[in-house]
C-alpha cells in the first residue's frame, strides 16, 4: 500500500521512526495541520469515487443489535486493555491480529492556578507530549497515532480533566486508517470525561480514511455537572483521487449520565446504501462535527444558523450545541469549524 | 386485534399530518441534489438507512413496551436538529389524535398526558401499534416505508415527477425495506434488556443540514 | 369517537365542543372559496369588527406557508399571537378535509395561549370551487366568491356553493366594470341554495364587512346559548 511497510513489529514500537518511515503517507502529515490538507483534499467529490452506485443493493443493514463501535459501557474503558511486558512499557501489543494500545491523560487543577498532568502515557503507536501550557490550560500532543490504525489494530485514547483542570488536546498531523495486512477491522476508541467544573478541548487533526482501510471510530464523552466541553472530529474520505475505505464513526456525548448526542456516519464501500447519496454524504468528501457544552447553555442556548450551504450550528436538547459540516475537502471544512467555533466565543 | 391495522395506520390516507411534511425532499430538491427519479431513489435509499433505521428501531422498541420517556429521549439524542426535532414532535402530536380515535387504550393516554405537545413521532407509532394489537415488526415496517414514501410523494408535487416513477422507486426499495425493518425491530428486541443506548444512531448530515436550512426559508411549501 | 374529558393536559380528539378542562371552546368558522375572490380581506375586515367586542384569533392556510398570516399581520388586524399559520404541503383542501391534525393543533394552541376565545376563523388556502371545511374542524364555513370570477359560478355549484352555510359574492363594486349581473348570480344562487343565505358584499363600501359580521354574531349567540 503506497510503499508503506508498517508491520514490523520493531518499527511499530518507535512511534517517531515509525512516522518517519511511512514515506508518501508522512507527507499529509505536518503540525501545521493546514498544508497537510490540501494535499489530502480533494478539489471536488467527482472523482473515480461512485460509492451510491457501487454499493447500491450489497449493504445489509448496519445497526442490528450493539453498534459495533461497542456498546456504550458504564466505565468508558476500552476493552482489551493491552498488557505491558516489563521493561518496554512503551510498546503496544502487536498481536497476530494487530497492535493494541491505549494511550491515558489526566489533568488536574495544581492548586497553583495551573493544570498538572499526573497521567501521561502512551504506548506503542500512540504517543503524547506535553507542550507549553496556556495560562491554566494544559496542553498536550498526539504524535504518532498519525499513520496508523491497520486493520486488526485496536488503539484507545483516554483522557480526563479532573474537577477545575483544563486540557486541552491536539494531534501533531492527521490520523490515517490504512488497510492492514490481516483484513480485519480496525478500531479507534477515544474516551474522555470531565469532572464538575473541569474543562477539555479536543481538537485533534483530521481522520483520513485511505482505500481499503475498515477503520470503526468510538468517541464517548461523559461529563458531570459544570463540565465544559469542545470536541471536534473530522473525516476526509480517502485520500487525492482515492476512494474511501469503509468507515464507521460514532459519538455519544452525556451529560450527568444522560445522552445529550448519539451519531453515527457509516460511509465508504460496504457501507448501508446511500450514504454518498442526496441524503447524506453528496459526495463531498470531508465531513466534520463539533460539540460544545457549557453550563450557561442551559439558560441561554444559541439560536440555530447556517453556515454556507453545507454546515448548521444546531442547539441539541440540553445545554450543548452540535456543528454539523460537509466539505470538498478537508481545508474548507477545517474554515467552517473554525469559523463556528469563532462564532461560539 | 387484526393484522389488517396496519394497512389503516400505513394508509398514506391515515389523518396524521404527514402530508404537510417533505422528509427533507422540499430542500434537497431545491438545492438541486435530488432532480428526478434516479436522485429520488438515492436520497430515500440513504434516507432509509439513516433516519429510516433509528425511527423503525424505535417505533418497534415503543411497539414492545420499551418505556416511551426514554425512548423519546434517545430520539432526540439522534435528532441533533431543532427543526427536525420539532417537525417529529408536532407529528407525534398529530398522529396521536388520530390514534386514540381509533384505537382508543389507556397507554396512548397515557403517552398524550406526559407529552400534551408531542413525543417523537416514531414513539407515538410504536405505541398506536400497540394500541391496535399489531407487533414491532409490523412498527418497524410503518416506520421504515414512511421514511420512504412521505418524499417520494413529496416530490411528485415538488417535482412534477412522474407518480409511476415514484411508485416504481419505493417498490424498488422494498427489499432494502425488509432489512432494514427486520434489523430495527432486532435492535428494539435489545432495548428490553440493555436499554435505549443500543438503539441504532445512524445519521444523514445532509438530512440534518437541510432541514435546518429549510427551517430557514421564509416561502416553503412543505412543513419540513 | 370522542373521549372523555376528564383527562388534563392532553387534548381532545377532534371536534369536540368542550375544552379538556370541561369549558366551552371558541366558535370555529372556516372561510373557503376560489384564489383572489377575497377571504383574506374579509378576515381582515371581519377581525377589524369584531375585536372590541369579542376574542378572537386567525388560522391560515397558505400554499406558501406564511403569506396569508403575513397579510394579516401586517394590516395589524389582530396582535400576532393571535394569528396562527398551518403549512399545508401545497395542499391545502387536505389540511381543512382530510387531515384536519394541523388545523385543529393550531385552534387548541391559540385557545390555550391567547384564551379564552369567542370565535377562531380559520381561512383555507385559495383553492377550487371543490374545497369545504371538515365538520371535524369548523362548526360553520362561510365560501366566498367574486364578480370578477364569474357570474356563471353560482350557477356551476360545487360543494362550497351549494352547501356552505353562508354564500358571500366579494367585490360588487367591480360587477358593472367586469359586466357581471348580480340579479342573476342571486338568482342562481337561490336555486341552488334554498334557504341558505347569501350576502352580496364590497369591502370598498363602509362597514362593508357589517352583514357578514352579522351572521357571525349570530352563530355565536346559537353556540354560546
Amino acid at each position: 500500500m503506497d510503499g508503506v511497510n508498517r508491520m514490523d513489529g520493531v518499527n511499530r514500537m518507535d512511534s517517531a521512526r515509525r512516522t518517519g518511515e511511512v514515506g508518501p503517507v508522512g507527507d499529509v502529515g505536518r503540525v501545521n495541520g493546514v498544508g497537510p490538507v490540501r494535499d489530502v483534499g480533494r478539489a471536488n467529490g467527482a472523482g473515480p469515487v461512485d460509492g451510491a452506485g457501487s454499493v447500491r443493493g450489497a449493504d445489509p443493514v448496519d445497526g442490528a443489535g450493539p453498534p459495533h463501535g461497542g456498546t456504550p459501557s458504564a466505565d468508558g474503558s476500552g476493552p482489551g486493555r493491552p498488557s505491558r511486558p516489563g521493561g518496554a512499557g512503551r510498546a503496544g501489543r502487536l498481536t497476530t491480529a494487530g497492535v493494541r494500545a491505549t494511550a491515558r491523560i489526566a489533568a488536574r487543577d495544581d492548586g497553583r492556578g495551573g493544570t498538572s498532568l499526573p497521567v501521561l502515557e502512551g504506548e506503542g503507536p500512540l504517543a503524547v507530549r506535553r507542550i507549553r501550557s496556556h495560562g491554566a490550560e494544559a496542553r498536550v500532543m498526539l504524535v504518532g497515532a498519525m499513520s496508523g490504525p491497520l486493520g486488526g489494530d485496536h488503539l484507545t485514547v483516554e483522557a480526563h480533566a479532573d474537577e477545575g483542570a483544563r486540557l486541552r488536546v491536539g494531534s501533531a498531523a492527521a490520523t490515517i486508517a490504512l488497510p492492514g495486512q490481516n483484513k480485519g477491522e480496525a478500531r479507534y476508541d477515544v474516551r474522555l470525561s470531565v469532572a464538575d467544573g473541569g474543562e477539555l478541548h479536543w481538537l485533534p487533526e483530521q481522520l483520513i480514511s485511505a482505500g481499503g482501510s475498515d477503520l470503526c471510530v468510538s468517541s464517548r464523552i461523559d461529563l458531570q455537572g459544570r463540565a465544559r466541553l469542545v470536541f471536534r472530529e473530522e473525516q476526509v474520505l480517502g485520500r487525492v483521487g482515492e476512494e474511501p475505505g469503509r468507515l464507521t464513526s460514532r459519538l455519544v456525548v452525556r451529560l450527568d449520565g444522560r445522552v445529550l448526542l448519539d451519531q453515527e456516519l457509516a460511509c465508504g464501500p460496504g457501507a448501508p446504501g446511500g450514504w454518498d447519496g442526496p441524503a447524506v454524504l453528496a459526495r463531498l468528501r470531508a465531513v466534520g462535527q463539533l460539540v460544545v457544552v457549557r453550563p450557561e447553555f442551559a439558560d441561554h442556548l444559541p439560536e440555530p444558523r447556517m453556515l454556507g450551504e453545507h454546515a448548521a450550528l444546531a442547539p441539541l436538547a440540553g445545554p450543548a450545541v452540535l456543528v454539523t459540516a460537509l466539505a470538498p475537502d478537508g481545508l474548507g471544512l477545517r474554515r467552517v469549524l473554525d469559523e463556528a467555533l469563532r462564532l461560539l466565543g | 386485534m387484526s393484522r389488517a391495522a396496519l394497512l389503516v395506520l400505513a394508509d398514506g390516507r391515515f389523518p396524521a399530518g404527514g402530508h404537510a411534511h417533505s422528509g427533507g425532499a422540499e430542500a434537497a430538491v431545491k438545492s438541486g441534489r435530488v432532480t428526478g427519479a434516479a436522485s429520488l431513489e438515492d436520497f430515500c435509499r440513504g434516507r432509509l438507512h439513516t433516519a429510516g433505521l433509528v425511527s423503525a428501531s424505535l417505533a418497534a422498541a415503543a411497539a414492545l413496551g420499551a418505556d416511551p420517556a426514554a425512548l423519546d429521549a434517545a430520539a432526540d439524542a439522534r435528532t441533533p436538529s431543532p427543526a427536525l426535532r420539532a417537525a417529529a414532535r408536532r407529528l407525534g402530536r398529530q398522529l396521536m389524535r388520530a390514534a386514540r380515535a381509533a384505537w382508543p387504550s389507556a397507554e396512548l393516554e397515557a403517552l398524550a398526558r406526559e407529552f400534551p405537545k408531542g413525543a417523537h413521532q416514531p414513539v407515538v407509532l410504536g405505541v398506536t401499534a400497540r394500541a391496535a394489537g399489531l407487533a414491532a415488526d409490523d412498527a418497524a415496517y410503518c416506520s421504515a416505508y414512511e421514511s420512504v414514501s412521505g418524499p417520494a410523494t413529496a416530490t411528485v408535487r415538488l417535482l412534477s415527477l412522474d407518480p409511476f416513477d415514484a411508485s416504481a422507486v419505493l417498490a424498488r426499495l422494498a427489499p432494502e425495506l425488509d432489512r432494514v425493518a427486520g434489523a430495527a425491530a432486532a435492535a428494539a428486541r435489545g432495548v428490553l434488556d440493555h436499554g435505549v443506548d443500543v438503539l441504532p444512531a445512524a445519521s444523514a448530515p445532509l438530512l440534518e443540514i437541510g432541514a435546518q436550512a429549510h427551517a430557514a426559508w421564509p416561502v416553503r411549501l412543505f412543513a419540513s | 369517537m370522542h373521549l372523555d374529558h376528564t383527562h388534563d393536559g392532553a387534548s381532545a380528539v377532534s371536534a369536540d365542543a368542550h375544552r379538556p378542562d370541561g369549558a366551552r371552546r371558541a366558535l370555529r368558522i372556516g372561510l373557503g372559496g376560489p384564489v383572489g375572490s377575497g377571504k383574506t380581506a374579509t378576515v381582515a375586515a371581519l377581525c377589524r369588527s369584531l375585536r372590541d367586542e369579542l376574542s378572537l384569533a386567525v388560522v391560515t392556510n397558505d400554499i406558501y406557508t406564511r403569506e396569508d398570516a403575513e397579510f394579516l399581520l401586517r394590516e395589524a388586524v389582530l396582535p400576532p399571537e393571535r394569528i396562527a399559520a398551518v403549512e399545508t404541503g401545497a395542499c391545502p383542501h387536505t389540511a381543512i378535509r382530510d387531515d384536519i391534525s394541523a388545523n385543529l393543533e393550531a385552534v387548541e394552541d391559540l385557545e390555550d395561549e391567547v384564551g379564552p376565545l369567542d370565535l377562531i376563523l380559520v381561512e383555507s388556502g385559495g383553492d377550487n370551487l371543490t374545497a369545504t371545511f371538515s365538520k371535524g374542524l369548523v362548526d360553520a364555513q362561510i365560501f366566498v366568491i367574486d364578480v370578477a370570477g364569474g357570474d356563471d359560478i353560482p350557477r356551476k355549484g360545487g360543494p362550497g356553493v351549494t352547501t356552505a352555510d353562508l354564500l358571500v359574492v366579494n367585490k360588487t363594486d367591480l360587477a358593472p366594470h367586469v359586466g357581471s349581473d348580480l340579479g342573476r348570480m342571486a338568482a342562481d344562487a337561490k336555486a341552488q341554495r334554498a334557504e341558505l343565505p347569501v350576502v352580496f358584499q364590497s369591502l370598498r363600501t363602509e362597514d362593508g364587512v357589517a352583514a357578514v359580521a352579522g351572521w357571525v354574531r349570530e352563530r355565536l349567540a346559537a353556540w354560546t346559548a
